[in-house]
């Protein structure tokens, strides 16, 4: 499904990735780990289409298409989702609105019919049972005032209407408390399926309690120093990451 | 910059009015002063402060001439309207500045309100239903910065009259409409009409109102409207004010309120500019006595090369009361704002809570604002803040909406609706809500007057 090879990408003149490799299938589920800095939030970025990244050398191909040629509202269409690390407030733009006008573009691509109020209601009542969130908080300014963890499950009761084929996720587990980490994990464990991939970028390995990743890949210096199964998680949590530098420099030298 | 003098078409008009449609005398005396005024100072000119960074030498050098009858269908002046219907409102209507009676509806108001054309109140009423003891006593028709209020009081031919008696509540609201319009079939003549309507509202104590003035025009060729008003809130009086501007593209609009508050009167108005190539709107509210309540709101949107100008003046005279002041702005190609907002706080209005907004949207490189709060304090227990904020759309949250598959522009729009709506949303009256937004949707769309997707 996602094919990525040899991504370079700078922010301004600061070499970020240093040729990432990553290969997602559909079904599979990829935790990316690694400490700070190491170029995890801007695999995100990249892949979602955030503009102030350049991509200097490599490639990615989505189902078949180049994906670094998409405006982020294509990618968006095409079944990419990104959970935003630091989601967005946007005051006077309602939930309701955002998400409904959201989805209907996406349908609109797919060649299906678009929703109206009612049916866009229905539609999401139960995916707002899934994750816990109140009917109150759809009338509300898209994250306007939120807490953290209404913001992180707001993320992912997006992504539970709007069905992505990648679900990518940015820290998603950062900041949250126990109750909020159980509720973000049960949406995405329910959205799980042979269809849809998800990546999850995490720092702790704690998320992956919940969410059991089929891979895992630690970054350090913007490239993939290490993959293996859920185990390496708790090796990792084991060990820390002075462990992966360590690795890191035997590479390198 | 070169003082410019009254030019002889005013000096026609002038000469014209008084021989035709003067008025009683006091009104004939004060328009012979206000013409004096206006011929002493001429137009302003950059060089006064209050008129800085709006230069009206277009308007200088354009030759006005009164606009004429014309008639309107029913179904040509509802396009006009503030909500795109009638609404079943108390409506009065002046085309080209002349009453329509026939397009106008204030037969059948409650006892104790009188909705009327000015004019004819003054011509056939024995003593003018009290005008003549109110009129031209707000506004400021002295100062070289108040050339155009002079030149209103002089020229004025007709306007509104209307008198809210005590303890009377008015359901609906007041609609007026004045509205421009070609007023010559032949082509080739390119003549200018100016009007100079006069609008006078006076709420006697525990009264209640609601006022919607709507400006429209639709001609290309250049026109002035240079209104006056001044209201007058009695005691404890209510009043929530509209005014729209809707002015044709090559249309100037310069516009002076006055406001009058007495103790405890409760005054809203908002302000809503979409419209016209120079706006300026001018708004002096004297908070003249104890315990009143007065916010004024503004939005304006300015493509092109328009500029559009606020000037509001707060004066507290008296202690106890509060004002709360938000003005949003959205300019796009190289259009042009200014924002001046005065408050003054005299020695004597002690816990005066005043409150002062100003922020602007800037959506192209070319757009500017000029933006100034100016306070002026001389008592010394109130609490009087003021903010003024000129931003671009956040990148963040436009990233973020198209991240969810809204389209470039799509994000755009989304984002300079939200911009407005804490505005909109302050709008009682949901009719014009609703008809605003509309508005306001088809001006970012590009499907009104002017598209604002012409820049990077």
């Amino acid at each position: 499904m996602l094919e990525v090879s040899n991504l370079h990408a700078t922010v301004g003149n600061k070499q970020i990735l240093n040729g990432i490799n990553l290969s997602v299938k559909a079904g599979e589920v990829h935790a990316i780990m690694g400490p700070n800095g190491s170029g995890k939030s801007t695999l995100a970025s990249v892949l979602a289409g955030r503009e102030e990244f350049d991509v200097t050398e490599g490639s990615v191909v989505f189902q078949g298409q180049d994906l670094l040629e998409m405006e982020p509202e294509e990618r968006a269409r095409e079944g990419i989702f990104l959970a935003f690390q630091y989601p967005v407030e946007i005051p006077g733009v309602n939930n309701a609105y955002l998400l409904k006008a959201a989805l209907n573009e996406i349908r609109k691509h797919r060649g299906e019919a678009e929703l109206d109020a009612m049916d866009f209601m229905t539609f999401v009542k139960e995916r707002m049972n899934i994750l816990e969130i109140d009917q109150s908080l759809m009338n509300r300014p898209v994250n306007e005032g939120f807490s953290g963890g209404e913001k992180k499950r707001n993320e992912i009761f997006q992504m539970a209407v709007l069905e992505p084929k990648l679900a990518i996720m940015d820290e998603t587990d950062s900041g949250l408390d126990i109750d909020a980490l159980r509720i973000v994990s049960n949406g995405v464990n329910a959205m799980r399926n042979a269809e849809r991939a998800t990546v999850v970028v995490t720092h702790y390995q704690r998320l992956l309690n919940y969410i059991v990743p089929d891979f895992v890949h630690v970054l350090s210096g913007g490239r993939i120093v290490k993959s293996g199964d859920k185990e390496l998680a708790l090796e990792l949590e084991d060990k820390g990451y002075s462990w992966i530098e360590g690795v890191t420099e035997s590479v390198g030298s | 910059m070169t003082q410019l003098v009254a030019s002889p078409p005013y000096t026609n008009a002038f000469e014209q009015i008084q021989r035709d449609h003067a008025g009683p005398a006091t009104i004939a005396d004060l328009r012979r002063v206000a013409f004096d005024q206006f011929s002493k100072h001429g137009l302003p000119t950059t060089t006064s402060e209050e008129w800085r960074f709006t230069n009206v030498r277009p308007i200088a050098d354009t030759t006005f001439v009164p606009a004429q009858a014309v008639k309107l269908t029913n179904e040509e002046l509802v396009q006009y309207s503030a909500t795109g219907s009638l609404d079943g409102w108390p409506t009065i209507v002046f085309v080209n500045g002349h009453y329509d009676a026939a397009l106008s509806s204030v037969a059948e108001l409650p006892d104790g309100v009188v909705v009327e054309s000015l004019a004819n109140v003054l011509d056939s009423s024995p003593d003018s239903m009290g005008i003549e003891q109110c009129l031209g006593k707000g506004a400021d028709i002295h100062s070289d910065s108040a050339a155009f209020a002079a030149l209103n009081t002089a020229l004025f031919r007709d306007g509104v009259f209307v008198r809210v008696a005590a303890n009377v509540v008015v359901d609906s609201p007041i609609q007026m409409l004045f509205i421009t319009t070609s007023q010559s079939t032949d082509p080739d003549a390119m003549e200018s009409p100016m009007t100079h309507p006069r609008i006078l509202i006076v709420a006697e104590e525990n009264s209640q109102l609601r006022l919607v003035e709507t400006y429209a025009g639709e001609t290309n060729t250049a026109y002035l409207t240079n209104v006056v008003t001044e209201v007058v809130a009695g005691e404890n009086a209510a009043i929530d004010h509209y005014k729209l501007v809707r002015e044709a593209s090559a249309a100037y609009h310069i516009g002076h309120m006055h406001l009058r508050l007495l103790q405890r009167a409760n005054l809203s108005s908002h302000a809503i500019t979409l419209g016209g190539n120079i706006v300026r709107n001018d708004i002096l509210a004297v908070l003249d006595g104890e315990g009143v309540s007065c916010t004024l709101n503004g939005l304006y949107i300015a493509n092109g090369q328009r500029l559009v100008d606020n000037h509001t003046t707060i004066r507290h005279a008296k202690p106890h009361c509060e004002s709360h002041e938000l003005y949003k702005g959205i300019l796009g190609d190289q259009a042009h704002a200014v924002f001046n907002g005065k408050i003054v706080v005299e020695i004597d209005a002690q816990k005066t809570d005043a409150k002062q907004t100003n922020k602007a949207l800037l959506l192209s490189e070319d757009a500017q604002i000029n933006t100034k709060p100016e306070l002026e304090i001389f008592a010394d227990d109130v609490k009087c803040t003021h903010g003024a904020t000129v931003g671009q759309l956040d990148s963040e949250a436009m990233f973020y909406l198209r991240s969810r598959g809204l389209g470039l522009e799509q994000a755009r729009s989304v984002l300079i609706h939200a911009f407005a709506s804490d505005l909109l949303n302050r709008i009682g009256i949901p009719s014009i809500r609703a008809g605003l937004d509309e508005l306001l949707l088809a001006q970012l769309s590009g499907s009104g007057e002017g598209g604002f997707y012409e820049f990077g």
